[in-house]
């Protein structure tokens, strides 16, 4: 049967497929599908969302050792959380087969960075393979789990936006019912004390020499050979479809999917049949520095751009040096950068935060990014999941022993405070910063398109669970006063900013209103309208306004008035 | 790029772009044609800018096309026409729905609304103007301009052998049914 799915799906589909019982993540763009789609089989398979990477890898993790085959997924930045764990789970070898995904996300649609996380292979040791299409996506993982097994070793499962996100037809197979692996007590290969770190450092090292020779006749590397072709490419993930698309049968093809270690004796003997060679991979050489360091003649980015993602127009300029004609028409296009929905609640936080002078707001990954837009241009920095509180503690203690009385707020959402948020509230309390946390509570993970976290009271699955309350937790650690205010009463919020400016002991402020857009919530009964008599420039939009009425609270002149039953 | 065809969908969030790339994709391939589809998502928020690529033809490889690339541009809102017009080829179409979402810089009064977007895509393309948007309200529902629009682009690539109702049928819920088709007539129309 043929399906049409996107990459994150097949992903899902080939989990289900490959016998995998076991798959925890942390939601993330281009990635948060896989796992959504995951709960299609839980018949099959749990599946669970964990409050960061690092402990969704080590689920998996502990899942594979006691014998399951197992799969974490994250997108790129994600694995920076992670990467702890793997860098020493590649030493110790799977018991079931495990694989960790990563997608990746070129051009930043979704990201602060474009990193290219094929370097975690190589770095933490792993094997390593990209599917360049949902059919692949799905295939390629039941591969995936079979060297893992047969290797001893953890799979680094690489897919980019595009993978993630095209949708294309899939041809559906059935589950193979792998069962699970005994378990079996093993202190020499699952404890990594030193002695036996370095025993497996030495096995690590062959097997990846065992993953090349493999690697050369492995299905997932293929030739393709075009006649009377002296274009020879070597390629992988979309970055092949995109050279199909440019050179059709002009050129013959190396179509890598299994790419670390390299099949260097593979590409050898292709490379060897072409006057010209290019290496067409999205960012980073990763293939094209190795292909080169082992002697062998190529073009990469001398010509092609390794920044951004390809396409197949940046491919035929670069290499081909012909453009498609295009036109503009002229007309002045104004940007629509993204904004926080009507009637989001944390509109009433920043609104208040732009007022207050002399402040500095550290933010944080989510929907309350934001913040920064103009016209609320209400945050000073964005850096990572978590830094939100941290990097405020550290301006806050560089403005105090440098003798300057600016007030830092660190704010984080809900699940970001459950992610990393909390260490950093801790290390506030202990080492006695004098910042301001903020956990804007909207009891929902937004920005990823809602999914459940800690505090929601829900699993991944659908059960019922404790509802963690970020109030409940910061008490815990020991903060003298966690103010609790709904942020769309612009009054109450603004009172508690003061009164958190001027508190002498620790404090803390979590806002509570739900997410505009989460399902099933009681609906607005009201709308604010401007009445036109008192205003002739301003207007509200009846089919986004959700009634939350904090433009009545700021407009000076009452021109706001709420319809509708109350 | 031999017989593929590529339609590029534009508009602001919440419009219902990607609903009608959806069924765009199941009727294409309930013709027998291979698909390819990509969109570019994350952001839950409303109000940004969003598109969708639509690819369909014998074999498809690539899911994203480049400039000058696209047979036809819907444009579920007039501004983002401009904005995507890169995209088509010189001798594309153009569907563009006469409706105005001021973006952020147009709310907060730092930019103008561009008074002139359907002279300027007319000059340059063959254009299809239609109020998609006034047409699902008089229809009764300002949420089936996404609808309208679909029908307008099906008549636009002259794809009439599909049974686009079934299509409407399958993949909405049953009490919506029948205002959609409505809307999809409509758009067959303007
Ligand atoms: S999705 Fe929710 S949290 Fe995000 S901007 Fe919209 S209302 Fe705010």
């Amino acid at each position: 049967m043929k399906k049409l799915m996107s990459g994150n799906e097949a992903i899902a589909r080939g989990a289900y497929e490959a016998g995998v019982t076991v798959a925890a993540a942390y939601p993330g763009t281009p990635s948060t599908e896989i796992l959504e789609h995951m709960v299609e089989y839980k018949d099959h398979i749990y599946s669970e969302w964990a409050p960061n990477e690092k402990v969704a890898c080590e689920v998996a993790i502990g899942a594979s050792i006691a014998g399951s085959r197992s799969l974490s997924a994250m997108k790129h930045v994600g694995v920076n959380v992670a990467a702890d764990p793997i860098f020493t789970y590649s030493y110790l070898g799977v018991n079931g087969g495990f694989v960790l995904v990563t997608a990746d996300d070129p051009s930043m649609h979704s990201s602060q960075n474009e990193q290219d996380n094929r370097y975690y292979a190589k770095f933490a040791k792993m094997a390593l393979i990209e599917p360049s299409d949902s059919q692949e996506s799905k295939d390629f993982l039941l591969e995936a789990y079979k060297i893992s097994e047969e290797f001893d070793i953890p799979v680094l499962y690489r897919v980019t936006t595009r993978v993630c996100h095209s949708k294309s037809l899939v041809e559906l197979g059935e589950r193979v019912e792998v069962g699970f692996k005994p378990y079996v007590k093993r202190l020499d290969k699952f404890v990594a004390t030193p002695a036996n770190a370095k025993i497996a450092r030495g096995k690590l090292e062959n097997k990846l020499k065992a993953l090349e020779a493999y690697s050369n006749t492995s299905p997932l590397n293929k030739a393709e050979y075009n006649e009377n072709t002296n274009i020879g490419i070597i390629t992988a993930s979309v970055s092949y479809l995109y050279a199909k698309e440019v050179f059709g049968d002009k050129a013959s093809y190396l179509k890598l999917g299994f790419t670390y270690p390299l099949p260097m004796d593979l590409i050898r003997d292709f490379a060897s049949k072409f006057e010209t060679v290019y290496v067409i991979e999205e960012l980073e050489p990763f293939m094209e520095e190795q292909i080169k360091a082992a002697g062998i003649k190529c073009i990469g980015k001398e010509m092609i751009p390794n920044m951004y993602e390809l396409n197949p127009d940046i491919l035929a300029q670069a290499l081909l040096g012909t453009t498609t004609e295009s036109k503009t028409v002229d007309t002045n296009v104004v940007p629509r950068p993204p904004v926080l929905c009507a009637g989001c609640p944390h509109r009433g936080f920043f609104y208040t935060m732009s007022k207050k002078k002399n402040t500095v707001i550290a933010g944080d990954i989510g929907c309350y990014t934001l913040g920064a837009m103009e016209p609320l241009g209400a945050l000073d920095s964005v850096i990572c999941m978590g830094a939100g509180i941290s990097a405020a503690m550290g301006m806050a203690k560089s403005f105090e022993v440098t003798g300057r009385d600016t007030k830092v707020f660190g704010v984080v959402g809900d699940s970001t405070f459950f992610h990393s948020g909390i260490t950093g509230a801790i290390d506030v309390v202990y080492n006695k910063g004098k910042m301001i946390p903020v956990v804007l509570d909207n009891s929902i993970t937004g920005m990823t398109g809602h999914q459940e976290n800690p505090g929601t009271g829900k699993t991944l699955m659908g059960e019922d669970t404790l509802a963690l309350d970020p109030v409940d937790v910061l008490k815990a650690v020991g903060y003298k006063t966690v103010a609790v205010v709904d942020p769309c009463d612009l009054k109450a919020m603004n009172e508690v900013v003061d009164a958190a400016m001027n508190a002498t002991e620790s404090y803390a402020i979590v806002t509570k209103r739900p997410c505009v857009l989460i399902k099933n919530l009681p609906p607005f009964k009201t709308k604010c309208i401007v009445e036109t008599e008192k205003c002739k420039t301003s207007y509200i939009d009846q089919s986004m306004c959700v009634g939350c009425d904090v433009c009545m609270q700021v407009c000076k002149f009452d021109a706001i008035v709420k319809v509708g039953e109350q | 790029m031999g017989d593929v065809k590529n339609i590029l969908l534009v508009g602001v969030g919440g419009q219902g772009i990607i609903l009608v790339s959806k069924m765009l994709m199941a009727g294409l391939m309930k013709a027998g044609y291979d698909v390819k589809m990509s969109e570019v998502h994350g952001m839950a928020q409303r109000g940004g800018s969003v598109t969708t690529q639509v690819r369909f033809g014998e074999k498809v490889y690539s899911s994203i096309i480049g400039k000058g690339q696209a047979d036809i541009l819907v444009s579920f809102e007039k501004m983002e026409a401009a904005r995507w017009i890169e995209y088509l080829k010189p001798e594309g179409k153009v569907v563009v729905n006469n409706f105005e979402i001021p973006s952020m810089p147009i709310a907060t009064g730092k930019a103008e609304y561009p008074q002139n977007v359907i002279a300027a895509l007319e000059k340059e393309f063959a254009t299809t103007t239609l109020d998609a948007t006034q047409a699902a309200i008089e229809i009764g529902n300002i949420r089936t301009q996404n609808i309208v629009l679909f029908g307008a682009l099906v008549k636009a690539l002259g794809l009439n052998e599909i049974d686009w109702i079934e299509i409407l049928r399958e993949n909405l819920p049953a009490k919506m049914v029948d205002i959609n088709i409505k809307a999809f007539q409509k758009g067959m129309e303007l």
